[in-house]
């Protein structure tokens, strides 16, 4: 882990000289000592003893060749890649109708905020039983307007997978709304203004105003939505628990499968597997927010 | 400059009105969905639960009293579960305020050597995603003789939250200005003093902010309470939604009740708070 640290930094010009701490900083000690210690116990400890736990050989040989492995990297592929740019696209959409100054668009939009303030488990229980074959109201619906029987959703792996994304991406995209929401409204209006004075069309107006000032800020999202993403537990296991056979396990679902089955070091070689991808978008996250 | 003319107008008015309404009815339909699904699960009885109506014959409020009275196999411990995440929560969101606070005073205002690099690593811990450290986590509770206990739980859950209400309080308090501490000291106050009478008063909007979503993640938190929790009498009310699963005849109208009481005060403290939400979270959330 790269830590910049920049050399004018008032605290650190009196580094070279260490002896006697001031009052202030002795204070300063203390109130980082809480922190400190629970960094130490429950984040260092935790993933030094973790890695310790996957440094077998062994353990990736045994991911290796677990079918369920491959197919959850490439479900965690499809959810991150498919799934966060279908999402991410939406939000932005959405942003652009959200800022429009009207009642009920206003009314609409705390409505809007509802799946992100509600918790996940209940409704994504909530939509699990709505694909229920026989009693679900999915199917109940088709069944009263067709007279047939209505798929069988989540015994399906590519719908299943699919369902978890949709429920994935309900849940959060109001949060990434609401967020380029206020990316949008921080342009300048007078902009607008002078490109309807020039009779520029609506995507004239979003490719050279509107996407220029925001792009930084919708890139910075969908990387840290992916990041999140990744560690998105709830709306596969919830929906699916990782069936049809093993079939829809995510990285993040499989890690705890392998834990469950008292696999540890087979939990613990998944994550590490996963690192590659995350420590860069981290590492790229932290750039962004230290400043 | 061509004037339009006031029928052109209106006309324009009207379709922009309809294409807004285009995307507006859909969105409404797609965010509730599942909710009005739980809700109408919550106010149906048995039978009509199953029958794939949009509306009740009969709605009732039976299936509430059933939870609240505990009246059903599944929700013996429903007040315990209920009061464990109450507890759990609150731990949670004063633990966590005590905790940054102190941190983010002590890295902005104080100027502690090192301090940027403790920021830096609370930061790293934001970043890694909470399944990942899950595993970990538990084999560390586990040795640490906490599993199955509350306090499990509560640490966690502040070893989750902590480094994004640092990272905020760190931003909010860097926009104060350094003379307030400057006056402070020349009239001969103590770092504590500063801290008690001019840094905790000035910082409070974000102080609200950051409770409330310490308390929001502990109560809607599920995989952690699932993993380190498991006695029926300790578990909180997701853990115990989730148990519901276990069951091939388990009672959905129930679990949607209990699912919909559940999800009731999370919703009220997010509306409720949502003016300092806004203000303290979504714009330090993602700053460009």
């Amino acid at each position: 882990m790269a830590i910049t640290i920049s050399a004018n930094d008032p605290a650190l010009a009196v580094a070279p000289r260490p002896p006697r701490l001031t009052s202030p900083q002795v204070w300063g000690i203390v109130m980082l000592a809480p922190y400190l210690l629970v960094f130490l116990a429950f984040v260092v400890y935790p993933v030094g003893y973790g890695l310790w736990l996957a440094r077998h050989p062994a353990s990736y040989v045994a991911l290796y060749n677990d079918p369920i492995f491959a197919r959850a990297a490439i479900n965690t592929l499809i959810f991150l890649v498919i799934g966060i740019n279908v999402k991410m696209v939406i939000a932005l959409f959405l942003s652009g109708f959200f800022v429009q100054q009207r009642s009920w668009i206003r009314w609409l939009s705390v409505i809007f905020i509802l799946p992100w303030a509600v918790p996940s488990i209940p409704t994504i229980l909530s939509v699990r039983f709505m694909l229920n074959p026989e009693w679900g109201v999915i199917n109940q619906l088709i069944f009263q307007f067709t007279g047939d029987d209505g798929p069988n959703w989540l015994n399906d792996p590519a719908v299943a997978l699919s369902m978890a994304i949709g429920v994935h991406i309900w849940k959060s995209l109001p949060f990434w709304t609401l967020i380029l929401m206020t990316g949008r409204l921080a342009i300048s209006h007078d902009l607008f203004e002078a490109a309807d004075v020039d009779g520029a069309t609506w995507w004239q107006k979003f490719r050279y105003i509107t996407w220029p000032s925001m792009q930084t800020l919708y890139v910075t999202c969908t990387l840290l939505s992916m990041i999140w993403t990744l560690g998105d537990f709830n709306s596969v296991y919830l929906l699916t628990g990782g069936g049809p056979a093993d079939l829809t396990h995510v990285l993040s679902t499989l890690g705890i499968r392998y834990l469950r089955l008292d696999q540890l070091s087979l939990a613990m070689a998944s994550i590490v597997c996963a690192l590659p991808l995350v420590l860069p978008l981290v590492y790229f996250m932290m750039k962004r927010l230290s400043r | 400059m061509k004037l339009p003319v006031v029928g052109e107008l209106t006309w324009r008015d009207v379709s922009t009105e309809a294409r807004l309404l285009l995307i507006g009815i859909p969105v409404f339909i797609w965010t509730m969905v599942p909710i009005y699904h739980m809700f109408l699960f919550a106010i149906s009885p048995k039978e009509d639960a199953f029958s794939g109506k949009l509306w009740p014959d009969h709605p009732t409020l039976h299936n509430f009293s059933i939870v609240f009275h505990q009246q059903h196999y599944f929700l013996r411990d429903f007040w315990l579960q209920f009061g464990n995440s109450v507890l759990i929560a609150a731990a949670v969101g004063a633990l966590t305020l005590v905790i940054a606070t102190c941190a983010a005073f002590a890295i902005s205002r104080l100027r502690v050597p090192g301090s940027r690099m403790v920021m830096n690593l609370a930061l790293f811990t934001y970043f890694i995603p909470a399944a990942f450290l899950a595993v970990p986590m538990y084999r560390t509770m586990g040795k640490y003789g906490l599993l199955n206990t509350h306090w499990s739980l509560i640490l966690a859950m502040v070893t989750i939250a902590a480094p994004y209400a640092i990272w905020v309080l760190k931003q909010a308090s860097d926009k104060l200005p350094v003379e307030l501490d400057e006056a402070a000291i020349m009239d001969g106050a103590s770092p504590l003093q500063i801290f008690r009478l001019v840094y905790l008063p000035l910082m409070m909007p974000s102080l609200v902010a950051i409770g409330t979503y310490a308390v929001l993640l502990a109560w809607n938190e599920y995989l952690y309470a699932f993993l380190l929790l498991s006695n029926d009498k300790d578990i909180t009310l997701p853990v115990a939604l989730g148990n519901f699963l276990a069951a091939d005849d388990s009672p959905w109208e129930l679990l949607m009740t209990t699912g919909f009481i559940y999800a009731l005060p999370p919703a009220a403290v997010y509306y409720a708070f949502k003016r300092y939400m806004v203000g303290g979270l979504t714009a330090g959330a993602v700053k460009s």
